[in-house]
């Protein structure tokens, strides 16, 4: 799987959501509570929404539509209506560039 | 000891079910719902979307869990004395305790007959259906189900007219502000708005105003509201008040009943409320599935809402008092947040509207703050450079 250069470190605030689409696929970046950054699915997997939009707390990201609530380190739904979890990518940090691997 | 047993397979009846389940509980869990499909999600059915119904759980997953679904099927009647639940195809279920989840149904007025109104799939199919390009559809009650199926109509490329009785839009629902904002989007995508205008008579093809003009259409709609399903629980001897009322753990009059979603009528913050909502329904029935096996305190969540218009996007959190003054917050574009605080200085309701997804995360966040009551000052809430995040994280620590 190719890393892909997503977006400066600078772009995403502590507990914040970006969108990042490429190659006609949407991916959520996260940047978390200890500045560690997360690479997700961009779309709920309840009904394609685009998770960006939603709100970060610690390590949950809320679909602003529905309120799903998945754990963005895992995928893991945490909260329903979703019932699917969301696909994680791996991420690393160069140059103060976050890299995924997708 | 017998199982559960819970009426209504809508949002509330099967998270209940499941949340049974996920909390360990292993005796019998019977599920009875009237209608024939697979329980679905009814939010896309007023946005238009009904060509495939949206399951809330797929069908293996009852299975997994062991949920005995049972379909098609009505509750005829309930023995509270007995403990049983009378059901359409003869049989008779014994409950340990029995969780009343009927919802609530569309409501006519008198001299409405004919009318279509919005429930079920069926309903909608019905609706859309009607809507091609050059129809002409009339809409009663400028709610949020009748504007969103005027948006679809529109959208569609039919001519479309919404009577409202009330001077404005969503007016039991949303601040004066949003009314307006959400109805000139609507006069720009050019449906025909008549507010403070009554309706004297209905059919499946005219309406007939109160000053006695008649307007003509193809399909005929009526959104004025909806009503608690509470028929069984009457039948069976339970206060019944404006919804089933039950107590702040969804405990009905009757030892081991309980009523959750939108047929009770419930206590929150020293009043007591019925919601028709999505939301609502389901959290009330995960906070009865808690409250059935003995964990649960009193409910606390916060009302919200939301509801989209073409592109539009808005969300409610908490419930106005239209008494009282609004602070507004500008966002990027013109999307822009109302709140609202109560005698106090707490923050009380919140709600927003714009483009897409813009306020939602900014609602959910106000959400947290009404859960927590904190006190926040008007000039910050105004202000768009106060994160509602840092004020979260103030009124948390």
């Amino acid at each position: 799987m190719p890393w892909i250069d997503a977006c400066s470190t600078d772009d995403i605030e502590a507990e914040e959501v970006i969108r990042f689409d490429h190659d006609g696929r949407s991916f959520a970046i996260y940047r978390g509570p200890a500045d560690d950054f997360f690479c997700t699915d961009g779309l709920c997997t309840h009904e394609e929404v685009h998770l960006a939009d939603g709100l970060v707390m610690e390590y949950s990201i809320e679909c602003p539509k529905h309120a799903s609530m998945f754990d963005y380190r895992t995928g893991e739904v945490e909260t329903p209506p979703a019932c699917e979890d969301l696909n994680t990518y791996p991420t690393k940090v160069e140059n103060g560039r976050v890299m995924i691997e997708i | 000891m017998a199982g559960i047993v819970i009426i209504g397979a809508g949002e509330c009846g099967v998270r209940a079910a499941f949340t049974l389940r996920d909390k360990g509980f292993s005796q019998s869990i019977t599920l009875i719902g009237a209608e024939a499909a697979l329980p679905y999600e009814r939010p896309p059915l007023s946005k238009g979307q009904t060509d495939e119904l949206k399951p809330i759980r797929a069908e293996a997953a009852y299975d997994d869990a062991a949920i005995d679904l049972r379909l098609n099927t009505d509750a005829q009647s309930v023995d509270v004395g007995e403990k049983t639940v009378h059901l359409s195809d003869g049989s008779v279920l014994d409950y340990g305790k029995l969780l009343i989840a009927t919802g609530a149904r569309a409501r006519l007025f008198p001299g409405m007959d004919g009318c279509l109104t919005l429930r079920t799939h069926e309903d909608a199919q019905r609706i859309v259906a009607g809507c091609g390009s050059g129809k002409r559809i009339g809409v009663i009650g400028g709610g949020f189900i009748g504007l969103e199926l005027a948006a679809t109509a529109r959208r569609a490329g039919s001519a479309v007219t919404v009577i409202e009785a009330a001077p404005e839009l969503m007016a039991r629902a949303v601040p004066s502000e949003i009314a307006r904002y959400v109805q000139s989007r609507h006069e720009d995508e050019g449906v025909a708005l008549r507010t403070g205008v009554k309706v004297a008579s209905a059919n499946a093809e005219t309406i007939t105003l109160d000053g006695g003009e008649t307007l003509s259409f193809d399909v005929v709609v009526a959104g004025v509201g909806a009503l608690p399903d509470t028929d069984l629980a009457e039948a069976a001897g339970l206060d019944v008040d404006n919804g089933i009322v039950v107590d702040g753990s969804f405990r009905t009059s009757a030892s081991d009943v309980f009523a959750a979603g939108d047929c009770c009528n419930f206590p929150w913050r020293g009043g007591r409320v019925r919601l028709e909502s999505w939301r609502a329904a389901q959290d009330q029935g995960e906070h009865a599935a808690c409250a059935m096996l003995g964990e649960a305190g009193d409910y606390a969540k916060v009302p919200w809402f939301w509801s989209d218009q073409f592109d539009l996007s808005l969300q409610v959190a908490g419930l106005f008092d239209p008494r009282r003054e609004t602070v507004r917050r500008d966002l990027d574009g013109d999307a822009f947040l109302l709140f609202q605080r109560d005698v106090d200085g707490r923050l009380e309701a919140a709600a927003g509207v714009g483009l897409g997804n813009t306020v939602a995360k900014h609602i959910r966040l106000a959400e947290k703050l009404i859960e927590r009551e904190a006190t926040i000052e008007p000039a910050d809430l105004a202000d768009p450079g106060v994160d509602l995040k840092r004020l979260l994280k103030a009124a948390q620590s």
